[in-house]
């Protein structure tokens, strides 16, 4: 049940994400910046691929909506389910939305990866997911544990709205309790404003 | 109970059970002096928490507090109690008493006390009357009228000599200024110390400090009700948010709150019989009024953004809580009677975690300025803020019961810490926990009966 990816899971993933060059072009061409989660990672060892991961996220275009998925690894196989979920080179492997400070909004960079999870569920109706929000330190516990339960609600919104049943989802946040990164700083503060994605029996 | 019988059978609550009370006299003669408070104890290995201070009042009180005729037979003495006690309150200033040491007040040395500055005077003893039985008496006494202003006489057993000292700290402060004092009230907080989370009452000074809660997992947001007897507490023990009622005196305790999703930020109704919680179980945070056995839960203040952190009304009449339903977190009034909501905090774009204070009249809350989270209070008719702390990090305020005083979690050094400031903003305490850990989370009891 404890998901905690280690930041070399986080760091694959971003690779991952470089490699494929699935995700939509944004708009605003959103650039990591200091406040990405990402870019966090350059400082643990074995993340050198966080520099890649920053120009990565501005591959080829491909609309959100689309049913289309562009991902390397197939999303809906039956017999490798549980395989998919945890292959690296699988988008399923990716679990974590990170938010702006105080803010609930799915940025538009992670939506591939909702929008991955959510064709799977779509198409494993027996797959169940617990979705986790998370804040930064900052402020009150109980105004913290109201945010990160909205986040955690936004990204299951965006997997309703694909067709997701209600009955395969269930949000909770653990607000500032329980933060992946112990620092106090900006750095921290990214990696701990989050939705994790829980698979039932992970 | 029979007073006949005196002396210290169980230990004594804040009530002092068991113990043969004779008022002698009674006269208040100063003026209110000042409005402030005390917290908690300096110096001891008995105490869990200990305390820093930091200003005090702009009119300190010169006191002379003799110490009592026979104290020195005993192991544990009571005038220091009460000196320390008096001085963490910011609005005493101990004169030295001398070498005198009067049992009673004929015996006292007013002309020499009055030249050192003394503008009230405490004189005493302590007796044995039976094995671990003893009986204190107390006079308060104006040094300048040279007239008796308060006097009691306690038998009590020698256990209950910090529970007696807090009782004389109590009479002496209410006399002089006027305002209740709260030396004898109990506090709770959460101590994290690795993957401990402990969830404590102890003495308002620090003092006795009991566990309550022991868990691996996250504790917060306890709440006393209002005659004392339980705790309403949020703990992740089952892996996410679940309220829990605790009988204090038997240890029993129930979920109250266990729906799908979250379950948090309970405060008690002053009757002690409905409890506000915050629910997400029908999406986001919103607040629902709940039985105290967790039964009929009835949401209330509905929005489609986040509703959190209520917190009662003494009145009962409404409660104040916080919503983003206009864009960013502010304080709002749920009032029950007429089934509306009325927006309170407009400075600012982040005003969190709203406390009435024991009158009604104010409540304090948590306020972000720029990258700052301070405490701060605002005049509910006036609508006037003012920022009491500076800490940059503080949070969960927590009114004393006489309403001078708040506690909040700050931190220091990279630690969690308590500290107190004055509701005027004069008086700033800290409190760390001796033992090491992050102390946070605090809540002060009620005035016992």
């Amino acid at each position: 049940m404890k998901i905690s990816l280690r930041l070399t899971s986080i760091a694959c993933a971003a690779a991952l994400l470089a490699a494929c060059s699935s995700t939509p072009s944004d708009q605003k061409s959103a650039p990591v910046d200091e406040r990405s989660p990402l870019a966090s990672t350059a400082a643990s060892p074995g993340s050198s691929t966080s520099g890649a991961a920053g120009s990565g996220l501005a591959g080829s275009a491909i609309a959100p909506s689309s049913g289309v998925t562009s991902t390397s690894a197939p999303t809906t196989s039956q017999a490798s389910g549980r395989n998919v979920l945890r292959d690296p080179a699988s988008v399923l492997s990716k679990r974590s939305v990170f938010y702006d400070f105080d803010s609930f909004v799915v940025r538009d960079e992670f939506k591939p990866m909702v929008e991955a999870h959510g064709r799977y569920l779509r198409d494993n109706k027996a797959a169940r997911v617990v979705i986790q929000g998370n804040t930064d330190e900052r402020g009150g516990r109980e105004y913290n544990l109201a945010l990160g339960n909205k986040r955690a609600e936004s990204v299951k919104r965006m997997l309703s709205v694909m067709g997701v049943q209600e009955a395969q989802m269930e949000t909770v946040s653990f607000g500032k309790e329980k933060p992946r990164n112990p620092g106090s700083d900006e750095t921290a503060w990214a990696e701990n404003r989050r939705s994790d994605v829980v698979y039932q029996g992970e | 109970m029979d007073p006949g019988t005196s002396t210290g059978a169980a230990a004594a609550g804040a009530g002092l059970p068991g113990i043969m009370q004779k008022k002698m006299n009674w006269k208040n003669i100063y003026a209110p002096v000042f409005a402030l408070l005390l917290v908690v104890c300096a110096s001891s290995v008995r105490a869990q928490l200990t305390i820093e201070i930091i200003g005090g009042g702009a009119t300190q009180t010169p006191i002379a507090i003799a110490p009592f005729a026979g104290e020195a037979d005993f192991p544990l003495g009571i005038t220091g109690i009460v000196g320390a006690d008096l001085q963490r309150s910011g609005l005493f200033k101990l004169i030295d008493a001398g070498g005198a040491r009067p049992a009673n007040p004929q015996e006292v040395p007013y002309a020499n006390l009055r030249a050192a500055g003394a503008e009230a005077i405490v004189v005493g003893s302590m007796a044995s009357t039976a094995p671990g039985n003893v009986n204190i008496r107390f006079f308060l006494l104006d040094a300048v009228k040279q007239t008796q202003i308060s006097a009691f006489s306690y038998n009590v057993s020698t256990q209950q000599f910090r529970t007696v000292a807090h009782t004389i700290s109590d009479v002496i402060y209410e006399a002089l200024t006027g305002d209740k004092g709260v030396f004898s009230t109990r506090i709770a907080y959460i101590v994290k110390n690795g993957r401990k989370h402990l969830l404590q009452v102890a003495d308002a000074d620090g003092y006795n400090p009991q566990t309550i809660v022991n868990s691996d997992e996250p504790l917060l947001s306890p709440s006393w009700s209002r005659d004392g007897s339980k705790l309403a507490y949020v703990s992740f023990e089952n892996r996410k948010p679940v309220v829990y009622v605790q009988e204090l005196a038997t240890g029993r305790k129930q979920p109250i709150a266990n729906f799908r999703g979250n379950n948090s930020a309970p405060t008690w109704s002053p009757d002690g019989q409905r409890l506000v919680v915050t629910l997400t179980k029908d999406g986001n945070s919103q607040l629902y009024v709940i039985n105290a056995d967790g039964s009929n839960a009835q949401r209330i203040a509905s929005s489609s953004g986040i509703d959190t952190e209520a917190n009662f009304a003494p009145d009962a009449s409404s409660v104040l809580f916080v919503s983003d339903r206009g864009g960013s977190p502010q304080i709002y009034r749920y009032s029950f009677g007429s089934n509306t909501v009325e927006r309170m905090t407009f400075d600012g774009t982040y005003n969190t975690s709203p406390r009435y204070s024991p009158d009604g009249k104010t409540f304090a809350f948590l306020k972000r300025d720029g990258s700052r989270f301070n405490i701060a209070v605002q005049d509910i008719a006036s609508r006037q803020v003012q920022v009491l702390t500076q800490g940059g990090t503080d949070e969960s305020p927590s009114y004393a019961p006489n309403g001078k005083m708040i506690l909040y979690a700050s931190v220091q050094g990279g630690r969690g810490i308590l500290a107190a400031v004055s509701s005027d903003g004069r008086v700033k305490q800290r409190l760390s926990s001796a033992t090491g850990g992050d102390v946070r989370e605090p809540a002060w009891g009620p005035l016992g009966k």
